[in-house]
């Protein structure tokens, strides 16, 4: 080959090189950056108060413990809705739909789901569960609205689960004459749940940080007291952090700081877990 | 094509014995024909091979005797396909009920991600047995008849994906045997093993064909040879659809083919 192609080749091969180096570098750094920030300006505002007390003077004084404890009910309700729907609707449709223009039609739908802007599900909630189901204000009410937004990402990620389990371990169990329910209940989902598992606790988290639709179907802004039952109203933590930021006026910025950075020790530990959850059935699976 | 009642090189097989019957089968994948006109009539507790080339529609017409094309959308079955004198492709057949007497062996091993034992048991626990003594004792049978007994008796709680390619192979074997089928079809069982391990499962299928009516599709000429009572030589037409060639005897096929097509195949000629 000739000495001036080869350089040529080489200097591309290096300039491609160079630009992929700096486009994840960027993202490195603009990660750190966040976290660093958060954790500077935030850290000071952490206590043993800031996490167990209920807040006073609309919020520059006392604690968040009521947002901490209603966004963890939030994100529980939001599992216990989404989580079974989610499945059983993947299991459907890789299992027993058939591959026909319906089908198509509703996976499409579950495509554009994930699409549909937040404050969209918040009236939705609002119209269905708040109003015409008289659930009111409530926890319940922002369970299930964050829970319809959280479908799409369970139906989606059970679904590559369980298509993920090799077709020769469903061919294996039909073939000892298992029932098809038999063969999903004992192989297909056994399979499938590390990923099943991931996918909602990822939906989980991202529901945990959501602002937009439980603003207008049960957040409060201010309410001391913890919620007693499922009807209740309910502080929750980026609500909380959006009010304190765009309505109270002299709000320390410190405290504002604080609220953020338990809100994302509360979303990176859930995701913490799952990590943790997957490699451990993982693990389970294959050591022998 | 009937056979003629005849000593095969392995045993006496009387005329009246067939386990298996094909009617002028016809198999279509949507506009696809994969088989076409096939007739033949399968002994009971032999050993018959399926050969053929690639893409000749072996594996199709060994999974029509256990409904397993069924899988697929748009296969449809034309013909009759009985067990013992029974039409399987009747309306009346309860497919997971045909499937638990017609057990199948794949190509690649495929123990499920579970112990040893659980795999056993599997078939068992689906129809309804639950009882742990019960169970312990299919999974020793099953084992011992699969020849695996004294290989994994010591690990049975261990996982199946830790044993070797050949002691998989037998214990996807032994899960079939535990649902006490009485036809066990094979698809390609050693084309994923090395040598030795295929000299067992030769060995297994020789014992097993006292109890057992077995089909194995191979590619392996010699196998055939080796292990089957009857042999049956399946070829593409113009079209891709498989036909049925030749069927008798495997000592006849292998030694005096009446058919041009299959002297070629066998002596190497093509394929």
């Amino acid at each position: 080959m000739r000495a001036d192609l080869l350089a040529k080749r080489q200097l591309s091969q290096r300039t491609a090189f160079g630009l992929l180096i700096i486009a994840t570098a960027i993202v490195v750094v603009l990660v750190l950056g966040i976290i660093l920030q958060i954790v500077l300006n935030g850290g000071g505002a952490i206590s043993w108060e800031f996490l167990t007390q209920a807040p006073s003077q609309a919020g520059k004084a006392g604690g968040i413990f009521p947002a901490i404890v209603g966004t963890f009910y939030l994100m529980m309700g939001t599992l216990i809705f989404a989580l079974p729907v989610g499945v059983m609707t993947g299991v459907y449709l890789t299992e027993y739909a058939r591959d026909n223009w319906l089908t198509r039609a509703i996976n499409m739908a579950i495509v554009n789901l994930a699409g549909v802007p937040s404050i969209v599900y918040g009236l939705f909630g609002l119209g269905v569960f708040v109003l015409a189901f008289h659930f009111g204000m409530s926890l319940l009410s922002a369970s299930l609205t964050l829970a319809c937004q959280a479908l799409a990402m369970t139906i989606t990620t059970s679904r590559e689960a369980i298509l993920a389990v090799p077709r020769e371990y469903r061919e294996g169990s039909l073939a000892v004459g298992a029932t098809k329910w038999q063969t999903v209940r004992h192989i297909v989902l056994p399979q499938a749940l590390p990923g099943i598992i991931t996918g909602a606790i990822l939906a989980m988290s991202r529901a945990a940080g959501e602002t937009a639709p439980i603003l207008v179907v049960g957040a409060a802004f201010l309410l001391p007291k913890l919620p007693q039952s499922p009807l209740d109203q309910f502080m929750a933590l980026p609500y909380h952090l959006y009010t304190v930021a765009a309505h109270v006026p002299s709000m320390p910025m410190g405290t504002m700081w604080g609220v953020a950075l338990v809100l994302l020790a509360v979303v990176l530990s859930f995701n913490v877990l799952a990590t943790i959850i997957r490699l451990r059935v993982r693990q389970r699976r294959y050591s022998s | 094509m009937k056979v003629n009642p005849i000593l095969l090189n392995n045993k006496a097989i009387s005329q009246n014995s067939e386990k298996l019957s094909t009617e002028g089968v016809n198999l279509y994948y949507g506009n696809f024909q994969a088989l076409r006109n096939i007739t033949l009539d399968i002994p009971d507790r032999a050993i018959t091979a399926v050969i053929g080339p690639s893409g000749c529609g072996k594996s199709s017409f060994l999974r029509l005797f256990n409904r397993m094309n069924d899988l697929i959308t748009g296969a449809r079955v034309e013909g009759r396909v009985e067990l013992d004198g029974m039409n399987i492709y009747d309306k009346s057949i309860d497919v997971v009920a045909l499937r638990k007497m017609v057990g199948m062996v794949f190509q690649k091993p495929n123990p499920f991600p579970m112990s040893v034992f659980d795999n056993v048991a599997f078939g068992p626990r689906r129809h309804g047995k639950n009882n742990r003594g019960e169970l312990e004792d299919i999974v020793e049978r099953s084992l011992r008849q699969a020849a695996l007994w004294d290989e994994v008796k010591d690990k049975l709680e261990k996982s199946a994906l830790a044993l070797s390619g050949g002691q998989q192979q037998r214990l996807c074997i032994a899960r079939v045997l535990a649902v006490e089928p009485e036809v066990i079809l094979m698809d390609e069982p050693c084309s994923a093993l090395d040598p030795v391990a295929t000299l067992k499962i030769e060995d297994l299928m020789r014992s097993l064909s006292e109890n057992y009516t077995t089909i194995i599709v191979t590619h392996n000429m010699q196998q055939a040879a080796r292990v089957s009572d009857m042999a049956a030589f399946l070829m593409m037409e113009e079209d891709r659809a498989g036909a049925l060639v030749e069927y008798g005897p495997t000592s006849e096929l292998f030694t005096n083919p009446k058919d041009r097509r299959t002297e070629d195949y066998i002596t190497g000629r093509f394929g």
